[in-house]
């Protein structure tokens, strides 16, 4: 579905992503794993054409997006929840789930609006409150949300789980597996290599820029250089 | 009633800066950018309802109509041809740009019609209007109910319209929004579009305030405009309305009741005070520097 091919980013002269490949498939929950700085988030910008790589070849769905613009990737259904969230402060959390739903022409965004608050009911509550006061466990949940309401059929999360209690990450975690079960195919960045494999089909591992480590999760979860780096 | 009169002569200017500077305020918040070439945008309006009105000759309407398209079209253009290739440059380098287009089309119309004021043609009767014994003109109760249409319809088109709330989303987070699919580079034109065809309407109300018009007149109207801008919080288009009304009285007050040799530097001041007290303006949030 997705395939990343010799991938090389630069920012300036800074080379952040060394030829990295990976793939993911029709149905899959991939892990992209690393410490800070390793160049996960890169990855993702790339793929959502937030930066143009240098070189290697980016293919979604069997076509190459290597060089379209953020707004034309989207199209494609290729939905990013970005690292920190970034959803619209100042926008209410309703305007917020309805930019998710930009390019949509179809009649079913109310439908699917609703079933965004199905599945994060709190959200319901909120609707008109401006996003900008929601708790961090809120704000994951409208930034999931407002990507869900652009219909992906590839979700990228960027460390969903960052900065949230031990109890909220159980649930935003348990979220990614019903996104998925409803059809959704994710790519999910982690540090929290633990979580991330127990839910991953496959995973790859991420060492400045390159991938040192890739297979099935529970194989890459039982790797000696692994569990020594990020599983203690 | 001198002071009802003054009063509502203020207000009137007042609305022809908050026109211009809520083209300030809109470009900023968007484009995170200064635009100082806006006030000439202003000059350049005045000047297409004039030659279209006095020397093509075509309805008040047509003139109106064409000199609000053109300066949508130039302020487009300048934004696509100056200002999209230093998008990533700093922001000096914009600075020093957008003066060099306020000279470029100072310069320019120059050249076409020369120093001298040209004489705007009359849109409307030259009478006055009493209100609650204050004489009002007809011009600048225009100016007056224009700036508050004007400023209401745009205010609901931010605030309730798809493409409203996609411009918001631009001017907080640009590639956040790209992940939704809003085009940055359109929107940033409909922002330059909407602020400079603002504009133009404060070039033909200038020019029916004031009757004569020269190349070098959107200097320092561009100028106490900004400070309006500045003054209301830039980024924000209330902040732009109030803070274009409230120069406007101030100017009116001092010029009335002091000395029109102290209005500029009551309007200065004004700046000054403000960047002291509250720099974030009266409506504006914490200014962060974006990064
Ligand atoms: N805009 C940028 N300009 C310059 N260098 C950058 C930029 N963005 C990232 N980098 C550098 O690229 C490398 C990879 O950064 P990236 O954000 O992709 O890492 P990450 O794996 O997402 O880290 P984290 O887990 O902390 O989010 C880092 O060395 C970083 O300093
Ligand atoms: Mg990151």
């Amino acid at each position: 579905m997705l395939k990343v091919d010799h991938l090389n980013v630069y920012y300036g002269v800074i080379h952040a992503i060394k030829n990295v490949s990976f793939e993911v498939n029709q149905g899959e929950i991939v892990a992209l794993i690393g410490a800070n700085g390793a160049g996960k988030t890169s990855i993702m910008h790339a793929v959502s054409g937030l930066v143009k790589p240098k070189s290697g070849i980016i293919s979604f769905m069997g076509e190459d997006i290597t060089k379209l613009h953020a707004h034309k990737i989207i199209a494609r259904k290729l939905a990013q929840v970005p690292e920190g969230r970034r959803i619209f402060a100042q926008l209410t959390v309703q305007d917020n789930l309805e930019m998710g739903a930009y390019l949509r022409t179809d009649n079913k965004i109310n439908e699917d609006l609703e079933k965004v608050y199905q599945r994060f009911p709190r959200l319901k509550e909120r609707r008109n409150q401006l996003a900008g006061t929601l708790s961090g466990g809120e704000q994951q949940m409208l930034a999931m949300g407002r990507a869900l309401m652009s219909k992906p059929t590839l979700l990228l999360l960027d460390e969903p789980s960052m900065g949230l209690s031990p109890i909220l990450v159980n649930e935003i975690f348990d979220i990614i597996k019903s996104i998925n079960k409803d059809g959704v195919t994710v790519l999910l960045v982690e540090q929290n290599a633990n979580k991330a494999l127990s839910i991953a089909d496959r995973a790859y591992v991420l060492e400045t820029g390159n991938v040192i480590v890739s297979g099935k999760a529970a194989d890459v979860a039982n790797d000696s250089k692994v569990r020594e780096a990020y599983l203690g | 009633m001198e002071f009802l009169t003054q009063i509502i002569n203020g207000l009137s200017t007042g609305g022809m800066y908050a026109l211009v500077a809520i083209g300030y305020t809109m470009v900023y918040g968007i484009a995170k950018m200064i635009n100082f070439a806006h006030g000439e945008i202003i000059m350049v309006g005045a000047y297409l309802a004039y030659v279209m009105t006095s020397i093509v000759k075509v309805p008040i309407i047509v003139s109106v109509l064409v000199a609000i398209a053109g300066c949508a079209l130039l302020g487009v253009v300048t934004e696509k041809v100056a200002y999209k290739p230093l998008r990533n440059s700093g922001s000096l380098a914009v600075l020093i740009t957008a003066i060099g287009v306020s000279y470029l089309l100072q310069n320019l119309f120059l050249i076409l019609f020369g120093s001298a004021a040209r004489t705007f043609p009359q849109f409307m009767p030259s009478g006055t209007v009493s209100l609650f014994g204050a004489h009002i003109t007809y011009v600048a109760l225009l100016s007056l109910v224009l700036t508050f249409i004007c400023t209401g319809l745009l205010l609901l088109f931010i605030n309730k319209t798809k493409l409203g709330k996609a411009m918001r989303a631009v001017s907080e987070d640009r590639g956040a929004a790209e992940l939704m699919g809003i085009n940055v580079n359109t929107t940033i034109s409909l922002t330059f579009a909407i602020g400079s065809g603002l504009g133009a309407i404060a070039g033909i109300i200038y020019g029916m305030s004031y009757s004569l018009i020269n190349p070098y007149l959107g200097a320092m109207l561009g100028i106490k405009a900004f400070i309006a801008a500045v003054l209301g919080g830039i980024g924000s288009i209330q902040g732009a309305m109030v803070g274009g009304l409230i120069i406007g009285v101030a100017e009116a007050f001092t010029i009335s009741y002091i000395s029109s040799a102290f209005s500029d530097a009551v309007v200065f001041g004004i700046l000054i005070f403000i960047l002291l007290v509250k720099p974030a303006g009266l409506f504006g949030q914490n200014m962060r520097e974006k990064v």
